[in-house]
């Protein structure tokens, strides 16, 4: 199992105790809350994704042999998904975030709460995040 | 008297469950729902005489043909014109503005100037925007005061004898702002400027009579007066319409075809190029028919009542932002809650089973204007009551609860 893969599995684990919708909600909330690490001089219009009904800024940082991905919405539910994303794919290899397959966003049940353009939205910074890990790749050699 | 249950069981769709919430559908701005009059219309159609019409000699046909046409009486009565040839069926509302937006470029040169206001939608801007690049025309913009209302006097400095056509909406999708139509019309005629009136938002809404406002043209949607998709109406004066070339070529708007020359036919198939939504026109008149059945007067009442006891209860949220607090309103409500993002706030009505519109309601420049990123926008029809905008309610405080 690649550690993106064990990320995914201890995301669907942690949300699969919430029995319903609100809880979920709640959770995605206190996570969009949060404190997180991200520089607002990337606030700007290079950095932000097309496709989401809230503005998305996201940027990559690569540490080693390890990318770190940084993200920041206007929209607190947007940040707690983002903040998912990054758990999943912050730290890892360029290599395992290309191959990776993104089941547990199905498996949490979100996806189905999202409507067409919310999942494309998502499926946008998904993208995104893939196209920064391809970049870094390909810088590496 | 309205026969509230009468009119709730018309729309099966009312009883759809979402997330095992009762469905409240508060986006009548964007489609109104069909009552049953008006789905049986389109399933009888087909099942039963389902044709071409203007063209065959046979029995479908022809009643095809004559109900497709009654349906142009109908929506002539309906809106108070004086013939049948001022009603052209379109696609839309969209497809309306961009027929005169196209065909009125033969009477426009470089330096003239057409008229909108900051609280059209993109149907009212794009078009005219596309129409003024073709031409060398400029389009000029009316302001909208901070309580969302256009500001006559502006209007008044900008009117002049070089304005040609002027294109306002009766009533605004996102402020609700009812425009003073017949005052605006008053004040084009000195510069014999053409009125445009975009009337999706108005059409279901109040009683509309385009001869009293005496506007060149009017312009709705059947989909927003409880009628299918795919169908609407411009209305124009009969003057006017003879004047402007045809939009479109094809079958049906033609007299005498050559590859020489083409004569075209008669008000209003010139415009109507092709074949229509025959099924949808036929239904709009059973769409008419419900409305009228309940009288327009009385709906304007019912929907002023329930924008009031939504008033009522917004007006009491320390937290809740209006946009649009016009006192001549229609039953719409935009806002926002402090501090909080309006995506946030229609994801968990959305789950809790409320139907809203999130975003900028296809009126960005109005948005900018004011500095929002978005709004939340509550739309009201005949069916809703004030049971729902109290759940609705409920669901708000709890969603903001939620997020703040
Ligand atoms: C004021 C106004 N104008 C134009 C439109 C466009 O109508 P349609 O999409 O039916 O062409 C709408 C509806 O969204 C509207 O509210």
């Amino acid at each position: 199992m690649t550690s993106v893969e064990k990320v995914q599995n201890e995301i669907v684990e942690e949300l699969s105790l919430f029995s319903d919708w609100i809880e979920k909600y709640e959770y995605l909330i206190e996570l969009g809350k949060d404190e997180i690490d991200f520089n607002k001089k990337f606030m700007k219009d290079e950095f932000l994704i097309n496709g989401c009904q809230s503005k998305v800024w996201l940027y990559a940082k690569q540490k080693n042999s390890k990318i770190t991905f940084h993200a920041y919405s206007d929209a607190i539910m947007t940040k707690g998904i983002i903040a998912l994303l990054i758990k999943v794919f912050s730290n890892q290899s360029p290599d395992d975030i290309i191959n990776s397959k993104l089941e547990f966003i199905d498996k949490i049940g979100l996806k189905s709460h999202l409507s067409a353009t919310r999942a494309n939205g998502l499926m946008s910074m998904i993208k995104q995040i893939k196209i920064y890990a391809i970049g870094f790749k390909e810088k590496n050699g | 008297m309205i026969d509230f249950e009468k009119i709730r069981s018309s729309f099966p769709i009312l009883d759809v469950k979402v997330n095992d919430n009762k469905l409240v559908y508060f986006d009548n701005a964007a489609t109104t729902q069909t009552p049953t009059q008006v789905t049986n219309s389109i399933r009888d159609y087909f099942n039963k005489q389902n044709s071409n019409i203007h063209r065959g000699v046979h029995h479908l046909s022809n009643i095809s043909t004559e109900d497709f046409e009654q349906s142009r009486k109908k929506v002539k009565e309906f809106i108070g014109a004086e013939k049948e040839e001022e009603i052209v069926f379109t696609k839309g509302t969209t497809d309306s503005i961009n027929l005169v937006a196209t065909s009125f470029q033969k009477f426009l040169k470089s330096g003239d100037e057409i008229l909108i206001s900051e609280m059209e939608h993109h149907s009212n801007i794009v078009p005219w925007q596309l129409c003024a690049e073709k031409t060398g025309a400029k389009l000029k913009v009316v302001s909208v005061t901070k309580e969302g209302e256009i500001d006559i006097d502006h209007l008044e400095k900008l009117l002049n004898k070089k304005t040609k056509i002027l294109s306002i909406t009766h009533i605004s999708n996102t402020l609700g702002t009812i425009n003073p139509i017949t005052e605006i019309t008053k004040l084009a005629r000195k510069f014999d400027t053409k009125v445009f009136i975009d009337g999706a938002q108005a059409i279901a809404h109040q009683k509309v009579n385009v001869t009293e406002l005496d506007v060149d043209f009017y312009c709705f949607s059947a989909h927003k007066l409880y009628g299918p998709t795919g169908v609407g109406i411009l209305y124009g004066k009969e003057e006017i319409l003879e004047k402007l070339p045809p939009y479109q070529g094809g079958g049906e708007m033609i007299e005498m075809v050559t590859f020489e020359k083409t004569t075209y036919a008669k008000l209003p198939s010139k415009f109507e190029a092709g074949t229509p939504n025959i099924s949808g026109v036929i239904a709009l008149s059973k769409a008419i028919e419900f409305i009228e059945d309940i009288n327009l007067g009385l709906i304007f009442e019912y929907e002023a009542m329930l924008l009031n006891h939504y008033n009522e209860k917004s007006n009491k949220l320390e937290y809740y932002e209006p946009f649009g607090t016009s006192l001549n309103k229609s039953a719409i409500a935009s806002f926002n809650l402090k501090k909080v993002h309006h995506y946030d706030i229609g994801v968990l009505l959305d789950n809790m089973g409320v139907a809203v519109r999130t975003g900028h309601h296809c009126t960005q420049p109005l948005h900018k204007k004011f500095n929002l990123a978005g709004t939340i926008r509550a739309s009201f029809g005949i069916y809703n009551t004030k049971n729902e905008i109290d759940y609705f309610f409920d669901c708000l405080s709890r969603a903001y609860k939620m997020l703040y």
